[in-house]
């Protein structure tokens, strides 16, 4: 159906889609997370604004665990040398959204004050600590990653936990925290009202504003920093094989897809846009724009990371020809377009009945509801 | 050349996660449909008492699915983090049933899931009942696509080594989906988990039954429970049997094993039934034994033969002979794709790839392997028989526990007399754990069973690892054993404190232990 060329820039954007639906779906639950201990005061209050994520948190999370197969169906090579290189980073955000199912389910079924804070603070912790990690890796793959092959394509990832947390990566995580965290603050303001709802407000205008300026310095940095570029070797509709080109290791180099293609400097511009609409909206009380807003932040911000790296997934900076790109760390012509049928059929149908499953619980979840439905609700 | 102690630590770590995780697979999976029986009848009797069940039951589901969904995300990333070069090898096959799954299953249940607990008062009731139909459709969907990919593991059909690429590819997808191994493992596993929620709930009902309390309630439970585990434990047993068969074709070295059979017996083969296995010197020291019977199971004839351990050991051996001629051409085409000759040697000896990799335990440099090494490797290739013998034994045990349980719990229920045969409601009681013992016991005689390989005959599973230091290992076991200590500890607490407590926990004021002040 597609040649083997088009069907690997095709699984570069499915991906990318994947990784924005997790962004904006759970990442607005992990907002929500986030912003509970800050937004809600007393345990009513938490409770009403748990029960605003309550009957989607778990269907949403299912595009962090789509994602992960995704890649590993599609990137094998990048879920293998990604995963395992990151393991501590991978490990954290595991542990860390171990809080969250039994968080918003278990919380609300005993009524003692220690342990209803106890899981406040590990729904903070499972709202919190991913977007940062995320963040981090995307900043370390910009960074270039210490990794390599041997000749029977085993990789061996020759960094630290600690190196990953260098001061640009930790900027990239800021962006991330900060647009997961102004996304669970619009949607906040979409669901509830009242004393929640003013602070939810006030949370948007701020992380809002954090994400314009930490997003604007990273570009900065970026522009400034190392990147990568093919110099030889890869052909992008042949065999998959890493080991096969040589990679240039400049400043700039992260810049020239918008010097080649000047139409994806409209990729940053959305970022912005979103930002700026987003703010605006949340100032003035117009939440369910707000939220669309932000989610345009969201591709925007994505996009923005994948292009500048594009074709490169995850450079290595310790041996640069190990690189991985969106040509030669993929699965086989068969399984690509195999999935992509499975994509293609699938994911309208999860965009179907998500939507219905928020139309039948729309309307804004307030303490009064949460009272009287003390043994039903979260 | 990769540790052994690294090894043996992924191993442990990727055993003890998964055997966690599939303490609250079963449940769902049972559950889920006893709640769709459940509200089905709800809806054709508008009675609501059933309503008040699918609520009641449905909170337990919850609790057990709280800790399904966190231990889940564990199994989706630890291919990568632990077993990165297995999912380089094999991803191509192996990562696409995962990721379907997602797509078409994962999805579907933990977004109905939600509209299940929250949807009751906004949906009409016909709109409900599909809500946790699909539900229970999404979360057995879920464990078809995962047990595919690990049917795979055991019978890797439908796919092809690339040395280009250095990795299995994909050849026909619906080869890997129609597997026999797949269809057989799908069904007697789900049956196992149908099992599990049908003997928690008969379990539950027993107790409140022997209690004299909310006794309409608990009476209606127990004959949804008898009912639908007598056709689960039935289901269980035959499939298990047809997994037997499945075994036979394409794992020979786990039947040989499971069956202590360490010689090629003259066909049809005896049964042993119990026996006391000596792995030093390759028999048993006391056995007991069922003529005919291994033979009748294994082969469904009297005339074919089952391999004994011996035997195939002797085969591995060729077999890893062939192996190192097909590892040293792959080396050779892997510096130099244009060497035809090498290309024809791989091509001749290919199928036999996997077994020359066994030797990679011993030596990074296989062309030289000593006969000791080869000798090594070729013990290898039968996993150690007592573990698997005695699993195996107790897992069937509990099966044919089970099915004279639901057996005499529907008979009774259908003399309507159950709740005075206080015998039958202890029986029921006592034994609501011991599903999940037949499951865990089930895991290990399928997976140690597989040992040595990760993917039989293909990738061993001391090449499969990360690399990783064994300090990281032990640290990230020790992380996993913390928080899934307390995990379990918070989910049993809750457990035992609402089936205690019981409907009443609903607060609707018509059943015992109300909640106090509403």
């Amino acid at each position: 159906m597609f040649d083997y060329e088009t069907l690997k820039f095709i699984w570069w954007l499915v991906i990318g889609v994947l990784l924005m639906g997790f962004a904006i779906m759970d990442g607005h639950d992990m907002g929500v997370g986030t912003l509970l201990p800050f937004v809600g005061r007393t345990d009513l209050e938490r409770r009403a604004i748990i029960n605003t994520v309550g009957p989607h948190w778990d269907g949403n999370q299912v595009w962090f665990i789509t994602g992960g197969g995704a890649i590993f169906a599609a990137w094998p090579l990048v879920y293998a040398t990604a995963f395992s290189g990151f393991y501590w980073a991978m490990l954290a955000v595991l542990w860390a959204m171990f809080f969250r199912p039994v968080g918003f389910d278990y919380r609300s079924k005993i009524d003692r004050p220690l342990w209803r804070k106890g899981w406040d603070l590990g729904l903070f912790i499972g709202g919190a600590v991913p977007p940062i990690i995320f963040g981090v890796a995307f900043g370390n793959l910009l960074l270039g990653v210490p990794f390599h092959f041997d000749d029977s394509l085993r990789s061996s990832y020759s960094g630290t936990f600690w190196q990953l947390l260098s001061p640009f990566a930790l900027l990239a995580g800021l962006v991330s925290l900060s647009l997961l965290t102004f996304q669970g603050a619009n949607y906040l303001m979409v669901r509830t009202e009242g004393a929640i709802y003013q602070r939810a407000r006030k949370a948007a205008l701020a992380f809002g504003v954090l994400l314009l300026v930490s997003f604007s310095l990273a570009g900065i940095w970026v522009s400034h920093m190392k990147g990568y570029a093919i110099t030889s070797g890869a052909s992008p509709d042949g065999l998959p094989n890493p080991l096969a080109k040589m990679v240039s290791v400049e400043a700039g180099a992260w810049l020239r897809n918008y010097q080649f293609y000047p139409w994806t400097k409209l990729v940053p511009a959305l970022a912005y846009a979103g930002g700026v609409l987003g703010i605006l909206f949340a100032y003035l009380r117009r939440p369910l724009s707000a939220f669309v807003s932000s989610s345009l932040a969201v591709l925007g911000v994505i996009g923005t990371a994948g292009v500048s790296m594009f074709p490169f997934v995850m450079p290595s900076s310790s041996d640069p020809r190990s690189s991985l790109t969106v040509w030669d760390s993929t699965s086989s012509q068969l399984t690509l377009g195999l999935m992509f049928g499975a994509v293609v059929i699938f994911v309208p149908l999860i965009v179907l009945y998500t939507s219905w499953a928020y139309k039948v619980m729309a309307g804004k979840v307030t303490t009064e509801y949460i009272e009287a439905n003390s043994n039903s609700t979260y | 050349m990769i540790s052994s102690q690294l090894v043996d630590l992924s191993r442990l770590q990727f055993a003890i996660t998964a055997l966690y995780h599939f303490l609250f697979v079963p449940l769902t999976l049972g559950l889920s449909f006893i709640l769709v029986i459940m509200e089905a009848t709800y809806v054709l009797t508008g009675r609501q008492i059933y309503k008040d069940m699918v609520k009641f039951w449905g909170k337990l589901f919850g609790i057990n699915f709280a800790l399904g969904v966190t231990t889940g995300i564990t199994m989706e990333f630890q291919f990568g983090t632990n077993w990165a070069y297995y999912s380089q090898y094999v991803g191509d096959v192996f990562g696409a049933p995962l990721a379907i799954e997602g797509l078409m299953a994962f999805f579907l249940e933990s977004t109905f899931i939600g509209l299940f607990f929250f949807g009751w008062g906004r949906l009409s009731k016909g709109k409900h009942l599909l809500v946790t139909l699909l539900m229970a459709v999404g979360s057995n969907l879920s464990a078809l696509w995962i047990l595919i990919a690990n049917a795979w593991m055991q019978d890797p059909v439908g796919a092809h080594f690339n040395y280009h690429t250095m990795r299995m590819e994909l050849t026909n997808f619906w080869t890997v989906v129609f597997n026999p191994t797949a269809q057989a493992k799908v069904v007697h596993t789900v049956s196992a988990g149908y099992v599990t929620g049908a003997l928690f709930v008969l379990g539950i009902s027993s107790y409140y039954l022997l209690k004299n309390r909310d006794t309409e309630f608990a009476r209606r439970s127990f004959r949804i429970a008898a009912a639908f585990g007598l056709a689960a434990s039935l289901s269980v047993i035959v499939l298990g049997d047809e997994s037997g068969y499945t075994v036979t074709e394409s794992q020979q070295s786990k039947l040989a094993a499971i069956e202590a059979m360490w010689h090629t017996e003259p066909a049809p083969a005896a049964l042993n039934l119990i026996a006391l296995p000596d792995q030093e010197t390759e028999s048993n020291r006391y056995d007991v034994q069922i003529p005919y019977l291994m033979g009748l199971i294994g082969t469904r004839s009297v005339t074919k033969t089952i391999p004994g351990i011996a035997e195939i050991k002797e085969k591995n051996r060729r077999r890893i002979e062939n192996g190192i001629i097909a590892l040293t051409a792959l080396e050779r085409l892997r510096r130099d794709p244009q060497d035809a000759q090498a290309r024809e040697l791989f091509r001749d000896h290919q199928q036999d790839l996997g077994f020359g990799l066994l030797l990679k335990k011993y030596t990074s440099d296989v062309s030289r392997a000593t006969p000791q090494m080869i000798q090594q490797a070729v013990d290898d290739t039968v996993p150690r028989v007592a573990p698997l013998f005695w699993s195996f034994r107790i897992m069937v045990g509990l099966g044919f526990s089970f099915l004279a349980l639901f057996a005499l719990a529907f008979y009774y229920s259908a003399k309507g007399n159950f709740m005075h045969k206080r015998w039958l409601l202890k029986w029921a009681l006592w034994f609501i754990p011991l599903p999940w013992v037949a499951a865990e016991f089930g895991w290990v005689v399928s997976e140690y069973g597989r040992q040595p390989w990760s993917i039989y005959g293909v990738l061993p599973t001391q090449l499969s690892v990360s690399s990783l230091s064994t300090e990281s290992l032990h640290w990230s076991i020790a992380g996993f054993v913390l928080f899934y200590t307390g995990l379990l500890i918070a989910e049993m607490y809750l457990m035992v404190k609402y089936a205690r407590q019981g409907p009443g926990s609903l607060g609707t004021g018509r059943y015992a232990n109300e909640p106090s002040g509403t």
